[in-house]
């Protein structure tokens, strides 16, 4: 991929985030069928396609510097956003380790990291941050070593400590969430964090999906695709903001519907951390209008009968009833109900 | 599953049953950073046939140039134990897999009080090196047969200090888990490793004073026994298997060219469980893992340790 120019945009006020012809094209569409039912769809974080969102660990995109940016502004305004209990900070030098050893080894051009022994060097040059600092010495950096790095790197984290044969959400960098708050899950086990997902406890998927996760090794981390919609290309739905945002779902009209509605896919990755045996859950969401979604037809039929397929139970847990129907119309006209094979590529 | 290449780089003989080996990357590159209470699966091409035993990390997880394993040489095994004694030596290669823990030290614990016997230190001796490190507050109790059998009590008294205790069996001490157990403050973990009567002592004593089962940890990894040949029947792929009698149902599988998961092969981590449709005989099972009801349920079996009587025995796999 030719190196995009980090754009200048806003996920609020003025919402001014827009994708570029090449984001739209790499966007990881999240639907190979036309059927849609929740499922653990675990596979292998091995590299992908050259220019895919996959092609490495951590990826980065022309929406770098405004997430962080965005990030920041959300934590100024709500620093619980970043939860740390003390017993994580083997966890904490682990993410800085991850996030720097994957951007300096897959991004030459933009992150640079020098190590001598435990003395590290560290450069960001998109955010201009140059950063002399010993590993394992909290006190030479200028904020808990969690914050430095997840404030440098797109999408939520959420560190789960391992015990009790049992993953806890006690560490979290989240202020892009889709509807939910790690002040609120922090310290829950990951039985209690996802009680709310209707048609899943019935189907043991969570018994499986804990029993694989305390078996994740270092070294084979492992992805999964989810997926939601969000009116406006707004980062942080949280809860405690709710009234910000909330009243937009009622606000989507046919003559809007295409420019307000976006379609939201999660990257899941899921690492072993070496020295704290905790696992690093990393949720990066991308967001595309549905107008730019149909410039690809096939995304747009594909998509047409997902939501007409849709248990709604699953509509409501993921809040699209107030316009699920509005969509469905829109898209129904650019549905001539050809096969379409199995597949997520744009065409 | 992600393996690593390594060339042993020392060989130490600590006493007359136990060796210690250094190991490097064949590549030159730093190994990965583990958590302490690690170990790694060694494989061992032992006269044609693939070999997999799992060995506690024994180095400090701070050391990312060489990994440290012990070995005790076991006559009445297969094999594994006896081959890494007399055929590997310096420079010999081997593969190993990244580590995995089942035996990490509690985060939230106030105390750690460590029991090993025998061999059972090593685990112990990766997780002392990040307790030290963390400032955690943690005793080691240690029993061993004879003074010419205590292996690393040199090196534990320097990471340990006084907080190391030794019981010499030959001298008459002996541990007495009533009482170490009776006087810890509310928060304290235990953690044990040794021969299977040790540690299955430790945790009915602990169990009948009331400790929570969420402080109790313990880490036993089995060798596969050596029993009768048996049929499996693979339900879903439609094949039927010999199972030879020096050769575990997980082997067995893998000779045949397939690739169930695995992680430990010793019967702790649970990542092999398969389901048993039906068997003509009794299943003997030898793990860790499944609890006195799920054994006696018989539906369920490790197939890296555990053996059937039977003429056949039919797997969900």
């Amino acid at each position: 991929m030719n190196t995009p120019a980090f754009k200048h945009e806003t996920f609020r006020d003025d919402y001014s985030f827009s994708n570029s012809a090449e984001a739209i094209r790499r966007f990881p569409f999240p639907f190979p069928e036309d059927d849609y039912m929740y499922s653990v769809n675990i596979e292998q974080h091995e590299p992908g396609a050259p220019g895919s969102v996959l092609e490495h660990l951590i990826d980065i995109d022309e929406h770098y510097l405004a997430e962080c940016e965005d990030r920041r502004l959300t934590l100024e305004q709500d620093p619980d956003r970043c939860i740390i209990t003390p017993h994580m900070i083997d966890a904490q030098w682990d993410m800085v380790e991850l996030v720097m050893e994957s951007l300096a080894a897959d991004y030459p051009q933009w992150f640079s990291l020098s190590k001598n022994g435990d003395d590290w060097h560290w450069i960001n040059t998109p955010m201009g941050i140059d950063q002399q600092f010993r590993f394992g010495d909290a006190s030479t950096l200028p904020m808990p070593p969690f914050e430095f790095i997840t404030r440098q790197v797109q999408g939520d984290w959420i560190i789960m400590d391992q015990r009790d044969d049992d993953l806890f959400a006690d560490m979290g960098m989240v202020t892009s969430q889709a509807d939910w708050s790690i002040a609120f899950d922090a310290g829950m086990s990951f039985k209690e964090w996802h009680g709310p997902v209707p048609q899943a406890n019935e189907i043991g998927v969570f018994d499986r999906a804990l029993k694989y996760l305390l078996h994740l090794q270092y070294g084979s981390p492992v992805r999964r695709l989810n997926w939601t919609m969000t009116v406006n290309p707004r980062l942080d739905t949280s809860p405690e903001n709710y009234p910000f945002w909330g009243p937009d779902n009622v606000s989507v009209t046919p003559e809007n519907v295409g420019d307000k509605v976006y379609l939201r896919v999660e990257l899941q990755a899921l690492f072993r951390l070496p020295r704290s045996n905790a696992i690093a859950f990393s949720v990066r969401g991308y967001l595309i209008s549905l107008n730019e979604l149909v410039t690809y037809p096939r995304w747009g039929k594909r998509l047409h009968r997902i939501l007409k397929g849709l248990h709604p139970d699953l509509s409501e847990y993921k809040g699209l009833d107030h316009y699920r129907q509005t969509v469905i119309d829109w898209l129904a006209p650019m549905d001539d109900g050809a096969d379409l094979g199995l597949g997520t590529q744009p065409e | 599953m992600t393996t690593l290449n390594v060339r042993v780089a020392a060989v130490e003989q600590v006493t007359e049953l136990v060796k210690h080996f250094t190991l490097v990357q064949q590549n030159g590159q730093p190994l990965p950073r583990f958590s302490g209470g690690s170990h790694v699966v060694v494989s061992m091409n032992i006269n044609g046939r693939n070999h997999r035993n799992p060995y506690s990390l024994m180095g400090s997880p701070d050391n990312t140039e060489s990994y440290h394993i012990s070995v005790r040489r076991q006559e009445q095994s297969r094999g594994g134990s006896v081959y890494m004694h007399d055929q590997v030596t310096v420079g010999s290669e081997l593969q190993i897999t990244y580590p995995v823990n089942l035996f990490a030290i509690s985060k939230l614990a106030h105390k750690h009080i460590l029991v090993a016997g025998g061999i059972g230190i090593t685990p112990f001796m990766s997780q002392i090196a990040d307790l030290n490190r963390l400032g955690q507050h943690y005793e080691l109790h240690y029993a061993y047969r004879s003074p010419e059998h205590g292996a690393f009590v040199e090196q534990l008294r320097e990471m340990c200090g006084d907080r190391l205790h030794c019981y010499v069996e030959s001298e008459g001490q002996r541990m007495s888990f009533q009482q170490l157990l009776s006087q810890q403050p509310l928060g304290t973990h235990v953690y044990t490793c040794g021969p299977d009567a040790m540690v299955k002592t430790l945790l009915l004593t602990a169990r009948d004073m009331g400790w929570p089962e969420s402080h109790l940890h313990s880490e036993q990894f089995s060798a596969p026994p050596i029993g009768d040949a048996f049929v499996i029947s693979l339900a879903q792929s439609g094949i039927d298997l010999e199972v030879p009698g020096d050769m575990s149902m997980l082997e067995a599988m893998e000779e045949a060219g397939l690739e169930p998961p695995f992680l430990c092969r010793g019967g702790a981590c649970g990542r092999c469980e398969l389901e048993v449709l039906a068997c003509d005989g009794a299943l003997m099972h030898n793990d860790h893992y499944l609890s006195d009801a799920e054994k006696t349920a018989g539906n369920k079996i490790m197939p890296c340790v555990s053996r059937a009587s039977c003429q056949k025995l039919v797997l969900n796999i």
